[in-house]
This record gives C-alpha cells, sequence and structure tokens, in this order.
C-alpha cells in the first residue's frame, strides 16, 4: 500500500487542484483530505457523507466561581498566560488556555473543571472518485495534528480492508503540526511548487522536512511560466537534492474554470489537465520511499 | 494600531498587501512577519537584520540522582513527554508542550532547567531604515508554532514600547491555533480575499473563527475580475454586505501583478495606478479604525 501526501509549504500554489486531478487519475484509492483546518477539496468532490463522528480531542480549564478561594495559584502557574484576575474573580481566557490541567490538577480548593472539547467533525464520504475520509476542525481549536493523525489511521484501516492500493491525501500548508502528522508513514510526498521567491523559500522547507523524516519528494512546478528563471532554478535545486521532477504546469485561466465548475481539470480536455495525465503516469514509474526501501532490504 | 492581515486560504494574498502597505505607510511603521512557518514578508521586504536570536521553550530535565521515581511529573504531563519505564522516569523533550506543570510537582529538585530551539526571532529595518521590522522562524521539525509567537509578540510590544508606531502583522492562512495566536492581540483584522470557491469557502471560516475575538475586522477582495469567476466576486461582496463586513478595496486580477509578484517585486510598485490602490486602502483602514473607536466610545 503506498500513501501518497500532496504538499507544498507556501499556501495557494495547488495542492487541492493536482489532488483532485489524481483523485480523480488514480484507481483502487482511498481519498483523504488532510487539509482539516481550511479544507477544499469537498468543493470540487461534492462528497455524499455516509458517516460522521465528533473529533474529541483536549480539554479546557472552567474555575467554577463558588468554589473559588482566590489564592491566584491559578495565575501564578499558567505557562500560557491564561488565567486572568480583574479585581474580583480569576478567569481562563478558552483562547489561550492549552489545556495542559496543571491548574485543575494543583488547584488546593479543587475549584477547577476540565470538560472535553468537541473540536470538530469528521466524515466517511462516498464521491465520483471512490470514498474519501475528511474533516473540519472547528474555527480556532487545537489539536490539527491529531485530527491529521486520525484522519490517516481511518484511511489505512478502510484501505486495508478493501485492498486497496493508495491512499491519496491531500496537506496542507505550513511545516508544523499538522503538516508533520501528514508526512509521518507516508511513502511519497508530492511537493507542488510556485516560481517565485515565497514559493521556491517556503518549498526549501517542506522539502527539509522531508529529508528530515525521510519521505521521498517529486516535484510539480505549478504556474511556471509566470517566471520562468525561478522555474529553471527549482528544477536545479531537485537536481541537486535527487527530487524526482514530475513536470511544469502553465499559469493558465482554466484552473480557477475548472474550480468555478467544480470539476477537477482531467474531467475535460484543456492542457492542464492533459499535462497532469502525464505526471500521474510518470509517478506510477516512481519507486515510493517504503517499496524503495524494501527493495534494498530484499537486496542485502 | 496592530493591523492583521489574514486569509484562511494561502496564497490568498496577505504577503503582498502587507509589503505594499508598507511601502505606502506614512507614519511610524513596524513591519511583521508571524508566519513563522513559511515566513515570505523578507523576500519582499530584504531586512538589514540587526538581531537575531534564537528562541527557546523551557523544558524539563532530569537529574537521575535526585530522582525517587516518584511518578507525579509523569502523572501531571498531558502531553506524555514523561513515561516511565522499569521504575525509571524518561523524558521525551519534542513532545513538551511548556506547561512547567512537572516543575511544580517535582519536590526533590530532579526535574531540571532544560531548553529546546523553536526556532529564531530576527529584527531590524526594510524599505532603507524607515521601517522597522520583525520575523519569526519556525526550526524545521519544530511542530509547535504558538510559543514562538507568542514570544515574537512580546518581542513587537517591546519594540512599540521603545518607540510608538503602527505594527502589520502578516499572519499565518488557516484558522486553527497559529493564525489565533497572532490575530487575537491585534486591534484590527484585514481579511484579503480570494474570490475563487476555495478562497471564498476559507475567506468565510476565517471571518467566524476571527468573530468571537471581538475585534474589528474589515475585507480587501485579491485577484477580482477573473476571467469567468464573476460570480465568485460577487459573492464575496455579498457575503460582506450581509456580514456588516466593511470591504475597503478590490485589487484586480492582472497577469502583469502576478509577475511582478513572481519576480519579487511590490504590487504598489507596478504603476502609479497599483501605488494608489494601496495608499486608498491605508487611507481606508485608518478611517475605519477611526469609526470603529468612535463607536466605541459612543
Amino acid at each position: 500500500m503506498r500513501e501518497i501526501v500532496i504538499i507544498s509549504g507556501k499556501g495557494g500554489t495547488g495542492k487541492t487542484t493536482v489532488s483532485a486531478a489524481f483523485a480523480h487519475l488514480a484507481q483502487n484509492k482511498i481519498i483523504c483530505d488532510l487539509d482539516v483546518d481550511a479544507p477544499d477539496l469537498h468543493i470540487l468532490l461534492a462528497p455524499d457523507v455516509r458517516q460522521t463522528e465528533p473529533f474529541i480531542s483536549g480539554n479546557e480549564a472552567e474555575i467554577r466561581q463558588a468554589d473559588c478561594v482566590h489564592c491566584g495559584q491559578c495565575q501564578k502557574l499558567c505557562a500560557f498566560e491564561a488565567v486572568s484576575f480583574d479585581g474580583s474573580i480569576y478567569k481562563v481566557d478558552p483562547l489561550r488556555c492549552e489545556g495542559c490541567g496543571v491548574c485543575v490538577k494543583l488547584c488546593p480548593a479543587q475549584a477547577i473543571d476540565f470538560p472535553e472539547g468537541h473540536c470538530g467533525d469528521w466524515h466517511v464520504s462516498d464521491t465520483r472518485f471512490g470514498q474519501m475520509v475528511h474533516a473540519q476542525l472547528f474555527p480556532g481549536q487545537e489539536n490539527s495534528g491529531k485530527l491529521v493523525g486520525l484522519l490517516k489511521t481511518e484511511a489505512r484501516k478502510r484501505a486495508r480492508e478493501q485492498k486497496l492500493e493508495t491512499i491519496l491525501c491531500d496537506g496542507s500548508p505550513g511545516v508544523g503540526c499538522p503538516v508533520i502528522a501528514s508526512l509521518s508513514g507516508a511513502t511519497l510526498a508530492v511537493g507542488v511548487v510556485e516560481p517565485t521567491p515565497s514559493g521556491r523559500h517556503d518549498f526549501t522547507r517542506v522539502a527539509d522536512l522531508c529529508r528530515h523524516f525521510r519521505v521521498p519528494l517529486a516535484v510539480i512546478i505549478n504556474k511556471a511560466d509566470l517566471n520562468p528563471a525561478e522555474a529553471d532554478a527549482i528544477e536545479a535545486m531537485c537536481a541537486e537534492n535527487g527530487h524526482a521532477l514530475l513536470g511544469r504546469l502553465p499559469f493558465d485561466p482554466v484552473v480557477t474554470q475548472a474550480m468555478v465548475r467544480r470539476q477537477a481539470l482531467t474531467e475535460f480536455d484543456n492542457p492542464v489537465g492533459n499535462a497532469l495525465k502525464d505526471m500521474w503516469s510518470a509517478l506510477q514509474e516512481m519507486k515510493t520511499g517504503r517499496e524503495a526501501r524494501t527493495t534494498t532490504r530484499i537486496g542485502e | 494600531m496592530k493591523i492583521a492581515i489574514a486569509s484562511g486560504k494561502g496564497g490568498a494574498g496577505k504577503t503582498s498587501v502587507a509589503a505594499s502597505l508598507a511601502r505606502v505607510w506614512d507614519a511610524p511603521l513596524i513591519a511583521v512577519d508571524t508566519d513563522a512557518e513559511a515566513p515570505n514578508l523578507h523576500l519582499f521586504l530584504p531586512p538589514a537584520i540587526e538581531k537575531s536570536c534564537v528562541s527557546w521553550l523551557r523544558v524539563p530535565g532530569l537529574d537521575r540522582e535526585k530522582c525517587v521515581s516518584c511518578g507525579k511529573c509523569r502523572d501531571i504531563c498531558t502531553y506524555k513527554a514523561i513515561a516511565s519505564f522499569a521504575g525509571k522516569i524518561s523524558i521525551f523533550q519534542d513532545m513538551c508542550h511548556g506547561c512547567g506543570g512537572c516543575f511544580a510537582v517535582c519536590h526533590t529538585g530532579a526535574i531540571t532547567e532544560d531548553r529546546r530551539e523553536l526556532g529564531r526571532l530576527e529584527s531590524g529595518t526594510v524599505l532603507e531604515g524607515s521601517v522597522r521590522f520583525l520575523m519569526g522562524r519556525t526550526r524545521i521539525g519544530e511542530s509547535m508554532t504558538p510559543p514562538l509567537l507568542r514570544q515574537e509578540h512580546k518581542a513587537l510590544d517591546e519594540m512599540l514600547e521603545a518607540a510608538p508606531a503602527d505594527a502589520l502583522l502578516d499572519s499565518p492562512p488557516g484558522v486553527s491555533c497559529p493564525a489565533v495566536t497572532v490575530t487575537r492581540d491585534a486591534d484590527m483584522i484585514l481579511l484579503v480575499a480570494d474570490p475563487t470557491p476555495f478562497g471564498f469557502h476559507d475567506f468565510k471560516l476565517a471571518h467566524q473563527a476571527f468573530l468571537p475575538l471581538s475585534k474589528p475586522v474589515c475585507a480587501v477582495i485579491n485577484r477580482a475580475g477573473a476571467e469567468g469567476n464573476e460570480a465568485g466576486d460577487e459573492a464575496v461582496r455579498a457575503y460582506c454586505r450581509e456580514n456588516g463586513l466593511p470591504l475597503l478595496a478590490e485589487l484586480p486580477f492582472e497577469r502583469a501583478a502576478a509577475e511582478q509578484y513572481a519576480s519579487g517585486r511590490l504590487l504598489a510598485d507596478l504603476s502609479p495606478e497599483w501605488r494608489e490602490r494601496f495608499t486608498a486602502l491605508r487611507d481606508a483602514l485608518r478611517a475605519e479604525y477611526a469609526r470603529v473607536k468612535e463607536a466605541d466610545h459612543a
């Protein structure tokens, strides 16, 4: 079983556009939207939701005012400056509370409740391209990495049960907690890069992250004609670092038009969609990380 | 006045708007890059860095001689950063969130001060010294961004105390902890709306996420008038109207603008028309802030 994750570092470079096209082209797969913070893949795939489960994670401290003895211990202990005192009562700011529970466990009056948080919902759905697992973290919530991990576990379980070959994941921007969780266990990362100073800069960081976690990286240069010199520089960087280059996509209004039509680019005839088909074929020829490692082990 | 420039969706144009606003700002200003996982403002406003320091998280170390394996540190740790194997305490510093609970409960002094590198904070000036600059950058492999952002905000407050100024905060994308950590400390939020179906969806998410912060929120549409997406522009306008969200400006979709950005140059330097768009946005931001303040007093 292979697990492909589409990432980029910088947001808005075309991860979801590429993910939708690959979701259309891949056989025997389950689709997974790991951008739980600002998911967009469902906009194109119009999922028919079959199952919805709450994502319960983390806790939040709440001071019971009736029992509070105003000793101020919670405020002193809180490393996140979440406890404030307005001259008469102590209060926890839910936006600052990290849910560590230190104040709860050490309050001498045991006056702090610690209810569990319902931080989001996750779904299993049917789409015209196959089954999809996806989620929505509620706005402002934490623990996106945990939710990403949960989605991957659910996708793997279903892939095993249904003997599916591929888990295809749309990732999130950045290099932090949700991206690290996305890369965990992945056999291949596909980086969608735009040839702009920001695109290259952030891609370098995500490429370093892939190296850190030993996930092989294949690269698509999107909107390549906006700055051909920068696109060349990215290609050179890929060659130098051993990242497979899948090809270049043009800056073309058809990308937005496909989005407006709620279609993957490969669902109708256009140059960008055709290039994506070639890239998907090229990707089939590549050895993914786990296969590559297994091969080496057999050879030893 | 601290203005957070946020978006929900990545690639909506936060950095472009922040950099060009800094270019035309006509009062003392600090340009701050708080997108510490993928900081880009320095690429458009090349800084003269004066100070660069490592940002640390206080994490526990262990003095085995003093440890009596009571397990109190393990029991208080929510993040499973402390475990015990065969009666011996082990600490996994990478998992630590820095809550300090283990320090508070250890009565033998076995928990010792240690630290983990979160990333770096760098400060200096941009635009020939006319604008002060601050950026955070997470270490690759570090999963926690909010503690670095909190330290960055403290650094910003120190800079503001040293010399009062306005601050423009180029914010992280998304609507979860990094974005909220930045926007909750701002006086006003400017949402950059990308009017594509993806962009509009994430714009609404961001608006909903920031509403509970009870801050004035206003919006600017980026890449308005793209061929075939007229309905998208209208959807953002209608949403703003219906939700009382002041729409301060619309920046047009132009290939020349995309190329200007792709070459690392500022939109405000593309043409007199583009510069005028940003001076108008600057004035509109100020007027909107004054209007909200006045309404608060009334």
